[in-house]
């Protein structure tokens, strides 16, 4: 019985391996066929012979490389947005008790979870009506304000990871508030903040449903919105750009998130495990 | 006003040293608002106005149009919605595939956590492989299984040939399978956090209780039942009913992978609002049919915690 466990744990982790991670080999086998094996009939993981043109393809396609660059302004601008706004902010939620802080907590878990198409639809009607409803400014200031609650959550951990007697022993030493939260707080919450930081930039780059509402121009198209229209594109596109924009899209989210992998995972458990 | 100036009004012989306190509480409580304004009030105007508008909105005409200009139609819209068999469809679907892929989403994830803990090699390799479709934006996630499902000279297709089963299947545009196939690309998304969240719950269970259960000479399933189960039941309640509302809530990856389509089939009910509301330029109706939602999640939600604790005071009674 005891022999034969541990064969079998393996076999189901290989089986769980070839789940999660056969499509993105598949995805980035794609990304380097040349179209006519991509059109044949004969499928292999390996393609025959490697074809790095799609990817100048993909770049070639201004649209891609437009829209990526709408992508990186509003991650940068809502990162940067959310990081100032949240920091303050956190640090009263962590410091303070009683009844403002249960307030703040549950409506930062609330809004993990209400239904986003019912405040879609005035969010557009609201953006319409101050003329930023088709602009890349109103969209940045929309993936702030629903990467807020979460970014809240996470630096009010970091900010209540660090313990008050510091911050006291500090204010002891004569040190005015300010200096306490620059010399002692700051310097503390700077990994938290990277990895909030990194966060919200996935977040706001990976974001789909925002972007597709209240975007109609095509120059101020995300990148997302665009590979969306590259699907349909009346068969223009072939599929091997197509992969090749894919893959160049996932790249910064995938680097991010394996950097922030043990950070994030405590960072979300402090929620999870005990709600 | 004049009562707030009064109980401001110093006591006639009040203590410095508890009046000095009074202030100070007050110049930080000033000083707490001052921090947290910059956030409350985006998420006053962007978040809350709309949610109420949108509450608000149901109940009116209101349309898609370059001037907005509607009425207070009462509960029309839901009277409307009522006959509305294709609404009443969606939400059929749409908890079909919620329940579908919470459920397994929380069966594989169990799995793959129960393994990770058990002392595996290559456990590294499979944390990240695990965490990638999270990272992943939902249209790469999307576009990367259309190429799996696809009827030609899609891989998935290639294998079942290779084994001798049927190969000819379009995954994604045949009525019968478009459902279960988006199912399965919603368990491979959502399963990171879920792993990663039973995993941290696993790891707290101490290993003496496991080790004790097995000298009582317990084999590996009563050890499930008896010791890992109950201990990570609170924390599989939370990760259940989080998972459920996104779920519920989830719109990218249908959109990107049929639209909704073959023939409606895979139309939950986020999808056909937003359809409802800028295809077809409803916004009032589509309102009404967001806030049936809202209720119903909240209702589901509510009988399962229920269950859930009644469960919990039974197990404690025992």
């Amino acid at each position: 019985m005891r022999v034969l466990l541990r064969p079998a744990q393996y076999l189901a982790l290989a089986a769980y391996i070839l789940f999660l991670g056969f499509p993105l080999l598949w995805l980035i086998s794609a990304s380097v066929k040349s179209s006519g094996e991509l059109n044949s009939l004969t499928v292999s993981l390996l393609p025959q012979q490697w074809h790095w043109d799609n990817y100048s393809d993909a770049l070639d396609r201004q649209g891609l490389v437009h829209s990526a660059g709408n992508s990186l302004v509003v991650a940068l601008v809502s990162t940067a947005l959310v990081i100032v706004i949240a920091l303050p902010a956190s640090y009263v939620l962590a410091r303070l008790k009683g009844k403002i802080r249960a307030a703040g907590v549950g409506w930062i878990l609330v809004s993990q979870v209400f239904p986003v198409v019912l405040v879609i639809l005035p969010l557009f009607l609201i953006l319409r009506t101050i003329g930023l409803a088709d602009s890349l400014a109103g969209l940045t200031l929309v993936h702030t304000t629903y990467t807020l609650p979460f970014a809240l959550w996470m630096l009010q951990g970091y900010v209540s990871a660090i313990p008050v007697d510091l911050e006291e022993a500090g204010a002891m030493d004569g040190a005015g508030r300010w200096t306490v939260l620059r010399r002692i707080v700051f310097p503390l919450l700077m990994p938290g903040i990277v990895a909030t930081a990194m966060f919200s930039f996935v977040s706001s780059w990976n974001e789909f449903f925002f972007a597709l509402v209240l975007l109609q121009s095509t120059e101020n198209y995300t990148l997302p919105i665009t590979l969306n229209m590259f699907i349909g594109g009346e068969g223009k596109v072939s599929l091997g750009p197509l992969a090749a924009g894919a893959v160049l899209a996932a790249i910064p989210s995938i680097v991010f998130f394996t950097i922030l992998r043990r950070r994030l995972t405590s960072g979300l458990m402090a929620g999870a495990v005990k709600g | 006003m004049t009562l707030a100036t009064d109980t401001r009004a110093p006591a006639p012989a009040p203590a410095p040293r508890k009046r000095r306190k009074g202030t100070m509480a007050r110049s930080r409580r000033r000083e707490a608002i001052a921090l947290v304004m910059p956030s409350l009030i985006p998420i006053l105007v962007l978040s809350v106005a709309p949610l109420v508008m949108g509450l608000a909105l149901a109940f009116t005409d209101a349309r898609l149009v370059r001037n907005p200009d509607y009425d207070f139609t009462g509960i029309d819209n839901f009277t409307k919605l009522a006959g509305n068999s294709f609404f009443w469809d969606s939400l059929r679907i749409g908890l079909i595939w919620t329940v579908g892929v919470t459920v397994l989403q929380l069966a594989a994830s169990m799995g793959l956590a129960l393994l990770l803990n058990s002392g595996l090699k290559l456990q590294g390799l499979t944390r990240v492989l695990a965490l990638i479709p999270w990272a992943m934006p939902p249209v790469v996630v999307a576009i990367m299984w259309q190429m799996i499902y696809s009827a030609n000279g899609g891989p998935l297709n290639a294998f079942l040939g290779s084994v001798g089963l049927p190969d000819d299947t379009n995954w994604l545009g045949d009525f019968s399978t478009a459902l279960p196939a988006v199912i399965v690309v919603g368990v491979w998304v959502g399963m990171p956090q879920t792993t990663v969240t039973l995993l941290a719950g696993l790891q707290q269970i101490p290993q003496d209780l496991h080790e004790a259960a097995a000298v009582d000479g317990a084999g590996a399933w009563r050890r499930f039942t008896a010791v890992t189960w109950p201990s990570l039941r609170p924390i599989v309640t939370s990760i259940t009913s989080l998972n459920f509302i996104w779920n519920f809530n989830s719109f990218s990856l249908v959109y990107v992978l049929t639209e909704g389509g073959p023939g409606g089939k895979t139309m939950v009910p986020v999808l056909f609002i937003y359809l409802e509301a800028f295809k077809n330029r409803n916004i009032g109706y589509a309102a009404a049919m967001g806030l049936v939602l809202v209720i119903i999640v909240v209702l589901l939600l509510a009988v399962y915690l229920r269950s859930q604790f009644r469960d919990d005071r039974a197990e404690r009674g025992r």
